[in-house]
């Protein structure tokens, strides 16, 4: 029970950063229909430079520890927009009406030459996060050795809640995420209505990149660690929850974001006892013997934590391609 | 307040409209008529900004803006009601109303312009939180029109405002043409209906195959043997 709760805890934390990183890619998806792919290699470089400001301001400045990680957050959000909406002015915008194969594509080559701009200012090693913070672990059941919560599992969880509801605000209750929703809906009419419909997609991008930055930051203090090819998988996995959402609903890649962190959550932290061949020790006199010395002899252990995001996305394009929240596809003009 | 002199648009490879000329004075309500495919919606299209024009030039309150962007056009008080209405069907009719006076930045004079759409048409106040795409076909014609008063305009297109109604809401729609022209805005109604058309607007053009075949006043044009014979179903 406490494995349960534990990896509960451990997939909401996970799962709240890939919703974050989901809203990028289905936003952008909402309004024009595109994967941007390079939208992971964006979280990378708000790790990075978040990885630089801490850096450059906790040596020996005196300043306190919250105010360096609010620099490193408040250093990330620029820059971050900044790339995203020179994503979409540079390599994007000129195909907006290039068959749908092309900018696909482009966005593979953009992650690629993201990734080695990274290795070329930040180097080919994995970069360690100062631990400014001192870690506080929290105990949440009753007997001592149960499921913990640390604070930077609360920060991480409580922060992207609050992004999330910010996001929502903006998007549900102000002119601009009436316009975006409605350059959504149908590009033409919302360009008769007097909408700027450039301005509105260059800015769905860099609002995208702003919630990647905080997912940068939180990445790189939750794993402590960050590195030039970090955004690649992270990303895919973001975009598995998306799509796992529904891609183009928001509410869908916040909900494909959680569930995603606690599928794979749960996988890793039973996968190792599933597969445990030990269990089967009643069918073979070998492997009791085998298991007599050593009761570990599992086939896939938590290093296959990776595996999972990917299964339930292979699972939802099979069996429901719209994803949990989404239209069905051929409702969409 | 418009004029169009010797307007070529091509719409998917085709030319539709081959040279027109179109004048539209301030205050005035004026007919575009013909039959399907004469290059009617192809004519607003280019004036709004929505087609590229390949030739001639359009010139709105005395400045030319023949080749300018639909965002462009709609903040110098040009408003178009597109054909098939074009609501945004996911938004609320709140959100849609917003939307017509998106350019708009005095909040208490779109706040009475909110009520000044509901008062004409109430029941758009009674689901004004439900999403466009539920409403009838007449409705959303509603929403699409009231979207567009919305926007204050000076100059405003409608492009086959009846197409697809009941016949009563066809007269309910008509009403509020002439209530928004009584207003000062100048209109150009493009409608299949010509007998409807004529009957409401100043003067008219009837246009085919791409051209302006005939052009006068509304009155006379209705009286016309050759536009009878050929738009009203009648023998010549």
């Amino acid at each position: 029970m406490d494995t349960f709760l534990q990896q509960i805890i451990n997939g909401l934390t996970l799962g709240s950063v890939y919703a974050i990183v989901a809203l990028g890619y289905t936003m952008v998806y909402g309004i024009i229909q595109l994967i941007n792919f390079a939208h992971g290699e964006v979280v990378m470089i708000g790790a990075m430079v978040a990885y630089s400001t801490i850096v450059a301001l906790s040596g020996g400045t005196g300043l306190p520890p919250a105010l360096v990680l609010a620099s490193g957050v408040a250093a990330a959000i620029p820059v971050c927009m900044a790339v995203g909406y020179a994503l979409e002015r540079v390599a994007y915008r000129p195909l907006r009406h290039a068959p749908r194969l092309a900018p696909l594509i482009t966005a593979i080559g953009l992650s690629i030459i993201l990734q080695h701009l990274a290795l070329i200012v930040w180097s080919r090693n994995p970069l360690p996060y100062p631990q400014i913070i001192a870690t506080v672990t929290y105990q949440i059941t009753a007997t001592a050795g149960g499921a913990t919560i640390t604070n930077v599992q609360i920060a991480i969880i409580g922060g992207s809640l609050a992004t999330m509801a910010l996001l929502l605000f903006l998007v549900y209750r102000t002119k601009l995420g009436i316009a975006m929703r409605a350059v959504a809906q149908n590009q033409q009419v919302a360009g008769l209505m007097g909408i700027d419909i450039n301005r509105v997609i260059s800015l769905t991008f860099v609002i995208g990149a702003g919630l990647a930055a905080i997912a940068g930051v939180m990445v790189g203090s939750y794993y402590g660690i960050a590195h030039y090819q970090m955004g690649f998988i992270l990303g895919l996995k973001a975009f598995s929850a998306a799509v796992l959402g529904g891609i183009g609903n928001l509410g869908g890649a916040m909900l494909g974001g959680l569930l995603l962190g606690i599928i794979e959550a749960l996988g890793a932290g039973y996968v190792g006892d599933l597969t445990n061949l030990c269990n089967l020790s009643g069918w073979s006199t070998a492997l009791a013997q085998r298991c007599a010395v050593d009761s570990n002899l599992t086939l896939f252990g938590s290093n296959y934590q990776d595996v999972f995001a990917f299964l339930v996305l292979i699972a939802v394009l099979v069996f429901r391609p719209s994803g949990l929240l989404g239209e069905r596809v051929s409702d969409r003009a | 307040m418009l004029v169009l002199s010797r307007l070529e648009l091509a719409y998917g490879g085709i030319q539709a409209v081959k040279g027109i000329d179109i004048v539209v004075d301030q205050g005035e309500l004026v007919c575009l008529v013909g039959a399907n495919g004469a290059g009617k919606t192809t004519t607003l299209k280019g004036i709004c900004g929505l087609l590229p024009v390949k030739a001639g030039t359009i010139v709105y309150r005395g400045e030319n803006v023949t080749g300018s962007p639909a965002f462009r056009l709609v903040r110098q008080g040009l408003a178009l009601v597109p054909e098939g209405r074009g609501v945004f069907g996911g938004l609320t009719i709140e959100e849609n109303l917003a939307m017509g006076a998106y350019i708009r930045t005095d909040r208490a004079g779109v706040a009475a312009d909110v009520e000044r759409v509901y008062a004409l048409f109430p029941r758009l106040k009674e689901r004004r939180r439900q999403t466009a795409g539920t409403l009838s076909g007449g409705e959303q014609q509603m929403l699409a029109m009231g979207r567009a008063i919305m926007s204050r305009p000076k100059l405003l297109l409608l492009d086959e405002p009846s197409m697809g109604l009941a016949p009563l809401m066809v007269q309910k729609v008509f009403e509020t043409i002439i209530a928004v022209a009584r207003e000062g805005v100048t209109i150009l109604l493009v409608e299949q209906n010509a007998r409807l058309a004529l009957e409401v607007s100043h003067r008219g053009y009837v246009m085919e195959s791409g051209e302006i075949t005939l052009a006068g006043e509304a009155r006379a044009l209705l009286h016309d043997p050759k536009v009878r014979a050929a738009y009203l179903g009648e023998a010549a």
